[in-house]
């Protein structure tokens, strides 16, 4: 097979993925998000409340808008550019997908379309009701299309028989695909990622306005919800799903836990902090601590790991990606925790909304998760090489046979050209959402959607009129 | 009746929902620089707002389940048509975008950029999908392990292009429609104008297109001659036509609507029946065909996802039907709109 297909076909899975994930965490995070705070307006009638959902429910769309059309893409690349794997896994992983579409897809933009222009066509009760459907569909997304990444790395529930056209994977046991070694704490650790995504998105925007001096009671209620949502999941991310995932890996895919961890030779493994990995001379150098990854993992110091030098040379991953990518999604993991546990304390103590530094740091602080949940798919996907499907198929058997080099510097062209002009324009549409602010509780009212209110609460809206 | 036919008649009975849904939103992006005004271009985008993107999702699903219930066709039709289909996702991806972004800025520059995005996405994706629909009709080469064989420019071979153009008209006049049901005062005038002349054309490029299809495709038409009851479809598809005129004249919008989307589901099926059992036809080697058994997914898996789409289509129809209802009558253009 030639070898710059396969490799144009990689990059263009991974340009397209990497440029699409940018944006369903943030949908996945805000919709959490979305439904605390719509459900505290329902609850208490705030309209503070009302202004926080409605102004965070645009940026959802946005969001979720570019992820459908960015996503659009994903659901065919398996068939146009890897139909030998699409030809021998389809049985099996086709389904997932399938699933995804029918119970997810259908969801998330049906409800939505009530989420952003059914306000006045709706009860507030239904509205809520939609929102969450949107966040349920979004969740459901996660789901299946994990568990079928989590099937490639850790397969199970099938056998290998002769199919129509030659050997193919055939499903015994739906449930134990579904449920295949990897998948639940894959999901975990993904949407634990895309939560907090959705809350430092929150917490930048809201730290902004209030640096700035504006909105300052909408940033500030906007600010709580979601740094509560940081500061507990980030925690949960290392020591509960980071801990088991790793744990997982090390299980099932030796060859790339020695790769995230730099670790040569099979025995106890040290944590190796920051260093880059030295191929010629079979080594990773940096800064080291001896035992703990053994301990993290055997709660032994001598606890053995397999190391490189047991996994023959043409079944190892790119090691400095590999190693790399991992370093670089704890780093950020813990810098968020960090961030988080600040954040809290300064709240606590009564300093938050006024601390400039500590502020600015969270205006930045959107770029850590899109940093970590980018590495941390670079690790699962670049560690899982050369295998497409773990142990069973490589990557260079799964790529399309009929393609040419040059359709494939067309279509990555073209990808690029595109998904970065989507990119900017998103960009460009944020800012300008992000300056324009949310809308005044005043306008608020007028909505068609609060002429259903009860008199009570329009009596409170005219008392703060007169006020 | 095995699993195998059923799974054929549940991805055409999927494809036909894409096609009418976004058929109409395609239509409606092909006339939408048919309308001068901004205000009636807000219109033609806020039509089809709140619904293009759960029309969008029957692709994603169809797509879903072709890979599921005939893997081998899933692979061999998107890696042989590659070119042609990376266009058609950039096309869709484009007038995604561009619906979005539109109002997102009252310069009259910006907004006519992306009307042409709008546009001439709808107008390509369309007459792709005609094309792809054309070639399936009529058979591609493929070698003995299913791979296509030809390259972009073999797909624009003359009976394709009818077919595809046939399908723009059709989908144009289906989105027209849509617009009408949508519209009021000037604008609807406007389009009933236009609804008029879209039937002449689609009627001509029918009748072109039978009649290519008796003279260059006659293996499409031989289970029309062994059972010639099915002959009653094509009659109601131009009774169906021939229909539409007459419910717009009595203000029966609705119903016109109904009797194109009729339209479209009839030939679809004419091509679907005349290619069963067969769903990717390799000619000039006909054994090398891709049949409903020797592309399937084993039956485990055709079994599994029956149970799944029995537990979601359910789902999908009453949450389809319930915007569809929220969404009913003329648009409406408030602060929340595009």
């Amino acid at each position: 097979m030639n070898e710059v297909v396969i490799f144009l076909s990689r990059l263009q899975f991974a340009l397209t993925n990497i440029f699409h994930y940018f944006y369903p965490p943030f949908s996945i995070g805000l919709g959490v998000f979305l439904v605390i705070s719509e459900g505290i307006y329902l609850k208490t009638k705030n309209l503070l409340w009302l202004q926080v959902s409605r102004y965070w429910t645009k940026v959802f769309a946005l969001t979720f808008t570019i992820g459908v059309a960015t996503g659009i893409p994903m659901e065919f690349q398996f068939g146009t550019n890897w139909a030998d794997y699409s030809r021998f896994v389809g049985d099996v992983f086709g389904s997932a997908l399938a699933a995804e579409g029918i119970f997810a897809f259908f969801l998330e933009s049906g409800f939505l379309a009530i989420l952003l222009f059914g306000s006045g066509r709706v009860s507030p009760k239904f509205h809520f009701f939609s929102t969450i459907m949107v966040c349920l569909g979004a969740h459901f997304s996660a789901v299946w299309i994990v568990i079928a990444n989590a099937w490639m790395q850790t397969p199970a529930g099938f056998e290998i028989v002769m199919g129509p056209n030659g050997m193919r994977a055939e499903i015994t046991d739906f449930w134990a695909m579904v449920f295949n070694p990897s998948s639940m704490i894959r999901l975990i650790h993904t949407l634990m990622g895309c939560w907090l995504a959705g809350s430092f998105f929150v917490l930048s925007v809201s730290a902004w306005y209030l640096l700035k001096k504006k909105h300052i009671a909408f940033a500030a209620a906007s600010m709580k919800v979601s740094l509560i949502i940081a500061v507990v999941i980030s925690l949960a991310q290392l020591f509960f799903s980071g801990d088991k995932s790793a744990k997982i890996v090390h299980e099932y895919q030796p060859s790339k836990f020695a790769a995230m961890e730099g670790h040569w030779k099979s025995g106890p493994a040290g944590l190796t902090i920051l260093g880059f990995i030295d191929e010629s001379n079979k080594q990773t150098t940096g800064i080291t601590i001896p035992g703990i990854t053994s301990i993290l993992i055997g709660l032994d110091p001598d606890y053995a790991i397999k190391g490189l030098d047991s996994i023959p040379l043409n079944e190892r991953p790119p090691l400095q990606i590999t190693f790399q990518s991992y370093h670089i999604m704890f780093s950020a993991g813990v810098a968020l925790i960090l961030l988080s546990v600040l954040g809290c304390f300064l709240w606590w103590r009564g300093k938050l909304f006024n601390s400039k530094y500590v502020l600015w740091m969270f205006v930045f602080s959107v770029f850590l998760p899109v940093i970590a949940n980018t590495a941390g798919w670079i690790t699962a996907e670049v560690g899982r090489q050369p295998w497409i499907v773990y142990g069973l198929m490589k990557t260079s058997e799964g790529v399309s046979p009929t393609l040419s080099a040059g359709q494939l510097y067309f279509s990555n062209i073209m990808f690029f050209i595109l998904y970065l002009m989507l990119f900017i324009v998103f960009i460009y549409v944020l800012n300008n959402k992000i300056i324009h602010g949310p809308e005044p509780a005043e306008t608020l009212e007028t909505e068609s959607s609060l002429v259903k209110l009860p008199q009570k609460i329009r009596d409170i809206l005219d008392s703060k009129r007169k006020e | 009746m095995d699993l195998n036919i059923i799974w054929f008649i549940l991805i055409v009975i999927i494809l036909t929902g894409y096609a009418i849904l976004d058929g109409f939103d395609f239509g409606v992006g092909i006339l939408h620089l048919f309308h001068k005004s901004d205000a009636d271009r807000r219109i033609s985008i806020n039509s089809i707002g709140p619904l293009w993107d759960g029309n969008e999702v029957w692709l994603v699903v169809g797509g879903g389940a072709l890979f599921a219930a005939f893997p081998e066709v899933y692979a061999t039709v998107f890696s042989g048509f590659y070119n042609a289909f990376i266009l058609l996702l950039m096309m869709l991806l484009f007038r995604g975008v561009a619906i979005e972004f539109r109002s997102k800025r009252e310069d009259q520059k910006w907004r006519k950029s992306w009307d042409i995005c709008f546009s001439a996405g709808s107008l390509g994706a369309a007459l792709l999908f005609g094309i792809a629909l054309g070639n399936l009709a009529r058979g591609i080469p493929l070698d003995e392990k299913k791979n296509v064989l030809s390259g972009f420019t073999d797909l624009l071979n003359p009976y394709s292009v009818l077919v595809g153009l046939t399908a723009v008209s059709l989908l144009t006049l289906h989105g027209a429609i849509f617009l009408i049901m949508k519209t009021e005062g000037e604008m609807k005038q406007n389009i009933s104008g236009i609804v008029k002349k879209l039937i002449f054309i689609f009627i001509s490029l029918y009748a072109i297109t039978t009649i290519s299809t008796f003279i260059y495709q006659p293996h499409l038409l031989e289970v029309f001659f062994r059972n010639i009851w099915l002959g009653v479809i094509p009659v109601i598809t131009l009774l169906l036509v021939l229909n539409i005129p007459r419910e717009i004249h009595f203000g029966r919008e609705l119903k016109a609507f109904l009797s194109s989307s009729g339209t479209i589901a009839l030939l679809i099926s004419l091509v679907a029946i005349g290619i069963y059992p067969n769903l990717v036809i390799s000619d000039p080697v006909p054994q090398n065909s891709l049949n409903i058994y020797n592309s399937a997914s084993s039956k485990n898996t055709l079994t599994t996802m029956l149970i799944i789409a029995c537990i979601g289509a359910p789902l999908v129809l009453s949450y389809t039907i319930a915007v569809y209802w929220i969404f009913r009558g003329k648009v409406k253009i408030d602060k929340n709109s595009y």
